[in-house]
């Protein structure tokens, strides 16, 4: 029975969500909930606050009302459970953010030794089969600087993957990369959501919300405007500035 | 020509050498001070506690613009003279050294902490961002991301700041007997017809201890430096 409780809760739920940068009213309302397991896609228009809606599930952008809860575990204020509950939420950024005076390897035995307090070797170990997963385990003793786009964001993910998280969230994992190394790393990607990662992802990839995503959230103006499968999306968009968006990219 | 310098006058100083190795402990021991307080400093103007980023910006605004030669001679007079503070030493000698050493600290720790901080700005935020959600502490950020970073990439602004204290512990000489300036002084007063020479001999001294460092540094700098 707790396993059915448990697998009942969402990975995560956000309730009447609101955040302002100033006067610009950047998440209005937001209400969602993502069960276990599943890929969300989260499309929409520059500027419609899916990156900042990305960053607040694990409170880099802290909200201003409304609450947003992992695994049924409320968002904790700036601290130590802050600091725990993070690192159960993987996140990959746009721009890698590896640590530039750290070689690939150590970018990801990092965490897993300071934060799960693992011995080197057991991290190193874990560290070592992640690259082979991503396949860079050949890069493991360069620094960030020496490798490609594509390359470090991999890398970036297996540094979120040793963390062994819960969710992973990706805030435009692509948009930084040239056109060549994008399917290197949505590979990577398609592969976790098959292997039943529950993921959040923030991305202009058509493609990949097509072919990996349970769901389809599209926003627009800090709002929430469909909520749906991606066939219902692609082939049946039924607001206005969905049409107006998926008008645009797809034409071309 | 050289003959004065071995005068038993001047054996108070140790002489010449012994004089410019009081300057190079003098050096030694402000460094590391303002090496470790000046990164307390930064520590707390890049944190999150109001009250702390409030004190280091104050601490910082305030102490580097009281010139260097107030603080020396003010802690001589206000800890040792008023207060009859002997910081443990024990002969006047020692308790000199030592009020020096804790004024170049509090001094030097401000460009210490300057600097550090525009190092801290040279790191992408996003790196911290990625620490901060891999679930690293505060601190833990800062140690193992931050600095390690803004430490290499501020090693020559930090080789100016090292040479500035280098030649600021003349200073002590308005306090002290102790090190080459106050040599320098009694020299001067001592030996009127070799004036120039005197002067010569402790620029040479000075150049011969800070070149070196500002070589050496510079070369850790390059070789230290992250790659982006």
């Amino acid at each position: 029975m707790t396993e059915q409780t448990s697998s009942a809760t969402p990975m995560i739920k956000a309730t009447a969500v609101n955040k302002h940068f100033g006067d610009l009213h950047v998440l209005k309302d937001i209400n969602f909930e993502v069960p276990r397991g599943q890929v969300v896609v989260v499309l929409g228009p520059s500027g419609s606050g899916k990156s900042t809606l990305c960053r607040a599930i694990n409170r880099l952008e802290p909200i201003d009302s409304g609450t947003i809860e992992v695994d049924g575990q409320p968002l904790p204020a700036e601290g130590r459970a802050l600091a725990q509950l993070r690192a159960d939420v993987g996140m990959v950024f746009q721009s890698f953010n590896l640590f530039a005076h750290k070689t690939i390897l150590d970018n990801i035995t990092l965490a897993p030794m300071k934060v799960r307090k693992q011995d080197k070797a057991t991290a190193r170990k874990t560290a070592m089969e992640l690259l082979e997963r991503v396949g860079i385990a050949n890069q493991a003793n360069k620094y960030p600087a020496q490798l490609s786009g594509g390359q470090q964001q991999r890398a970036a993910i297996a540094r979120a993957l040793a963390m062994k998280p819960k969710v992973m969230m990706f805030d435009e994992p692509t948009s930084a990369l040239d056109p060549e190394m994008v399917q290197e790393v949505l590979d990577v990607m398609t592969t976790l959501a098959r292997e039943g990662m529950t993921m959040f992802v923030v991305t202009h990839e058509m493609g990949f919300a097509r072919k990996a995503a349970n769901r389809v959230m599209f926003m627009a103006d800090g709002e929430i405007v469909e909520d749906t499968t991606p066939d219902d999306f692609f082939t049946n968009p039924k607001s206005a500035r969905a049409k107006d968006f998926l008008g645009k990219i797809l034409t071309h | 020509m050289f003959d004065f310098l071995d005068k038993p006058l001047y054996a108070e100083y140790g002489g010449i050498l012994g004089a410019f190795w009081v300057t190079i402990q003098l050096t030694f021991f402000s460094a590391i001070g303002s090496l470790i307080w000046g990164t307390v400093l930064a520590a707390m103007r890049v944190g999150p506690v109001p009250i702390m980023r409030w004190f280091a910006t104050a601490y910082v605004n305030i102490v580097r613009n009281v010139p260097l030669t107030v603080i020396i001679v003010g802690s001589s007079v206000v800890l040792a003279d008023q207060l009859l503070w002997t910081l443990g030493g024990s002969d006047t000698r020692e308790i000199s050294f030592r009020l020096a050493v804790l004024g170049f600290t509090l001094y030097t720790s401000c460009f210490v902490c300057e600097s550090l901080r525009s190092g801290i700005n040279t790191v992408p935020i996003g790196q911290a961002e990625a620490a901060r959600a891999l679930g690293l502490t505060f601190f833990q950020v800062l140690r193992i991301v931050v600095l390690p970073q803004a430490f290499r990439s501020v090693v020559a602004p930090l080789a100016s700041v090292l040479i500035a204290l280098t030649k600021n512990t003349t200073v002590t000489a308005a306090i002290a007997g102790i090190e080459a300036a106050a040599l320098m002084a009694a020299m001067i007063e001592r030996e009127s017809d070799k004036v120039l020479l005197v002067f010569g001999i402790f620029a040479v001294g000075f150049v011969i201890l800070t070149l070196p460092m500002g070589m050496f540094l510079g070369w850790v700098a390059k070789k230290v430096s992250v790659k982006r």
